[in-house]
């Protein structure tokens, strides 16, 4: 992973442990909670990174740390080419205009005593920006405007709003100082059904127009493919796998992505009933992580080797990176995940952009990529 | 299977609140037979969970008024005295809750709490009953449970947690299993192991379950049979397959159109529904759905739709204005994945032009001459009769 001229941060070995205390009057650490253990990621400019994984594997801490709302244990996060854990609080606050940040809950996130138009107008206030009233003013009913809220609004408050559109609240608020970086933390998951695609709809329009480089977070599977170019997909503090979209979910190389995406409930009782790769047990504690490779004690791959050496983040030849010992194969993708080899088009591109499958230029590049019936070479598996 | 084992009929349940008078359910009828599984969709405050907590007689509160039957092996539980239905609740009619933490006791062992469960209902003493709290944590599939039952909730993870309450529900081997969003608080990994274990439990002991979500993936991988539910009442019910591949009402379109799948292509726009849920206290006239309905016409606004079969389609009901030769072609043009305005431009706003509708979709000429008519006769079978009772009794309701 060298550093690319597109990169608008380079994330390197970050770490985040939360210590955990005993004692009432001299506390004492007993431990430690390794919310993320060292992860290493670049965001492009202008690029939607998506980070997955169950509850508990540091995502959010993750995000966290990336706008410097945590102080990090150890690791480097460099925006923009400043290492943003080594700058001065006047350098900090400058480069804070850059990076805004979307909460989960719209509800516990605005300030229920102020009105919408001053919720909006805080990071000018915040920055000593467009000091005149009328100018301040002007610029709110703007952005209320472009997130979709009627801008005569300017002087309710939230508790007049529904839950998606304070989340719009939320939006016009990160994007007034027309950030570089917006980070989404579960944006849409505490709003209904029908109000999701309004806010995702927002977000991905947004995107476009403003150039914004989105870093999202969701637990849903299917929201995030809907969203982002690429996945990081984590466990318990470690990133498990990280590929362009298409290729995480059309050939996912980690038995953990694997195990993820077969536990999405599909909406279509036409694709009958599926073989299921369930994972058994609950993630384990993120105090006491399992050692080596931290799949091992549900992975249905797990060997020897795998509870002794630590894999390492590396390309399996897909173009996906990936850290496991033993990545999936095409066949198993075929077996266990025929929804994921549903997908059009992905299950050939997987193949075909495989590095060392010769073979794999052989395969039609149908669109129907229909589970069984493409004929995929048995070499297409990247070798270990 | 003739006797349904729970036959739900035109139940009504209205709050009477400062603001007004919500009408949480109103007028909704269902059955379920033994060993099937219904599902009922719905946003937050469709009333799906409010129909579910009286069929197990726990709205009765002192404001709310309930109306309609809600029979069980012939007996009516509405009207059912308290002492009685205690009987049956937590015995043959059994409930998981959304959130496993709240809905424990934090300060009792699981064991004690599953006991509890058994004691209530069962003349066994105290050892009997522990050793069936063992029995039944093993039943569910949670290792170890000999030291697990002496272990208070806080030890347990979501899952687990979840996987005591479906335990709990179980202790007297229920005939009618209610869960209402059973999976929305865990992960996706966690979730398929829960649905996992409802389904083999189904099977190995012959219950009903009444799975309520707002997650169509849940009850397309469970369901039998699906209601969909919008505003207190239900604007949609068939088998499960039928509303994946003939969906009629617009609001279901709208559920199915505005979740990203993992199987459609990744840069498919997603169609929202517009608008919110509308409030329970002052509904829309006419059609509940209509402010949001994107293939609205005016005299939709004025008439009250009701729940009618929908030809061709066995045991699929629907309440929608729309004609059904309307409601199949513009599904099948959100299915080729045409935006709303342009079907409604084409199939709702210009009846006028129907020869042109007809051309261009050939083999559904009938029904594109259905579109010809005038839009009373455009809405058909199902709403004459509506529109003298139901349109007058919403509006009533409404204005009181």
């Amino acid at each position: 992973m060298s550093v690319t001229g597109g990169a608008l941060i380079e994330v390197r070995d970050l770490k985040k442990h939360f210590p955990i205390k005993q004692g009432i009057v001299i506390q004492r650490q007993i431990g430690a909670v390794k919310a993320v253990d060292g992860v290493s990621f670049d965001v492009h400019r202008g690029e939607t990174l998506g980070l997955v994984g169950e509850t508990g594997c540091g995502k959010s801490t993750t995000a966290r740390l990336l706008v410097h709302l945590l102080v990090p244990t150890a690791g480097q996060v460099i925006f923009d080419g400043h290492d943003i854990n080594t700058l001065g609080r006047d350098a900090l606050k400058s480069l804070r205009r850059e990076m805004q940040m979307i909460f989960q809950d719209p509800y516990s996130s605005l300030n229920p005593r102020k009105t919408v138009g001053s919720i909006i107008a805080e990071p000018f206030a915040v920055h000593g920006l467009l000091k005149g009233e009328g100018e301040r003013k002007k610029r709110v009913q703007e952005l209320m405007d472009r997130v979709g809220l009627n801008p005569e609004h300017y002087n309710r408050y939230p508790h007049e709003f529904s839950g998606g559109q304070r989340q719009r609240i939320g939006v016009a608020r990160a994007i007034a100082l027309e950030p570089k970086l917006l980070v989404a933390d579960e944006p849409v998951s505490a709003l209904d059904v029908s109000i999701q695609a309004q806010v995702l709809n927002l977000l991905r329009e947004l995107q476009r127009d403003l150039g914004l480089t989105l870093i999202f977070i969701a637990h849903d599977l299917s929201v995030v493919r809907h969203m982002c170019d690429r996945v990081a997909v984590m466990y318990l503090g470690k990133i498990a796998e990280l590929a362009p979209s298409d290729q995480l979910y059309g050939f996912p190389r980690h038995p953990y992505t694997g195990a993820l995406l077969s536990a999405v409930p599909v909406p279509d009782p036409r694709g009958g009933k599926r073989e299921r790769q369930l994972l058994t047990g609950d993630v384990p504690s993120p105090a006491n992580p399992p050692r080596a490779c931290r799949f091992h004690t549900r992975c249905p791959k797990a060997q020897q080797v795998c509870s002794e050496v630590e894999p390492v983040l590396e390309d399996k030849g897909t173009g996906s990176l990936a850290a496991c010992h033993f990545p999936l194969t095409i066949e198993e993708v075929r077996l266990r995940l025929p929804n994921a080899l549903a997908v059009p088009d992905q299950a050939s591109s997987a193949a075909a952009s495989s590095d060392n499958g010769g073979a794999a230029a052989g395969v039609p590049a149908s669109t129907s990529g229909v589970p069984g019936s493409s004929p995929l070479p048995d070499s297409s598996s990247s070798s270990t | 299977m003739s006797e349904p084992l729970l036959e739900v009929k035109d139940l009504r349940v209205r709050f009477h609140t400062e603001d007004g008078v919500v009408h949480a359910v109103d007028g909704i009828s269902y059955s379920i037979e033994k060993g099937k599984t219904l599902g009922i969709v719905g946003e937050s405050g469709s009333g799906k969970s409010v129909s579910s907590l009286t069929t197990l007689g726990l709205t009765r509160r002192f404001r709310a008024s309930i109306d309609g039957q809600i029979l069980f092996g012939g007996r009516d539980l509405v009207s059912m005295p308290e002492d009685q239905l205690r009987k049956i609740r937590g015995n043959d009619i059994a409930m998981i809750f959304q959130d496993p933490l709240s809905s424990l006791h934090p300060f009792y062992k699981v064991g004690k709490q599953l006991m509890e469960a058994v004691l209530i209902h069962r003349p066994v003493g105290r050892a009997a009953a522990h050793a069936r709290a063992v029995e039944l944590l093993e039943l569910v599939g949670i290792p170890d449970p000999k030291t697990r039952v002496n272990q208070f909730p806080h030890e347990f993870s979501g899952g687990m947690r979840q996987r005591v309450m479906i335990a709990m529900a179980l202790a007297n081997e229920p005939k009618l299993l209610i869960a209402d969003e059973p999976t929305t608080a865990l992960d996706v990994t966690v979730q398929a192991q829960i649905l996992a274990l409802l389904q083999d439990l189904q099977q190995r002991l012959g219950m009903a379950i009444i799975i309520i979500t707002h997650d169509l993936g849940v009850v397309a991988e469970i369901s039998d049979d699906i209601a969909v539910m919008y505003a207190g009442r239900i604007v949609e019910r068939a088998d499960t397959e039928s509303i994946f591949t003939r969906p009629q009402h617009p609001y279901t379109w709208g559920l199915l159109k505005s979740i990203p799948l993992l199987t459609s292509p990744r840069d498919e726009e997603l169609v929202p529904i517009a608008g919110r849920p509308p409030s329970l206290i002052n509904r829309p006239s006419g059609c509940f759905f209509h402010p949001r309905c994107p293939y609205v016409r005016e005299e939709h606004k004025r008439v009250d739709p009701r729940l009618a079969p929908v030809p061709d389609s066995p045991g699929h009901s629907v309440a929608c204005l729309l004609s059904p030769g309307v409601r199949t072609q513009i599904w099948q043009g959100l299915e080729a994945g045409r935006q709303p305005e342009e079907l409604r431009h084409e199939y709702v706003e210009a009846p006028a032009v129907p020869a042109g509708a007809g051309v261009a979709a050939p083999g559904v000429a009938a029904s594109g001459a259905g579109v010809a008519s005038s839009g009373a006769a455009v809405t058909g079978v199902a709403t004459t009769e509506v529109t003298t009772t139901d349109g007058a009794d919403a509006g009533q309701e409404d204005e009181s």
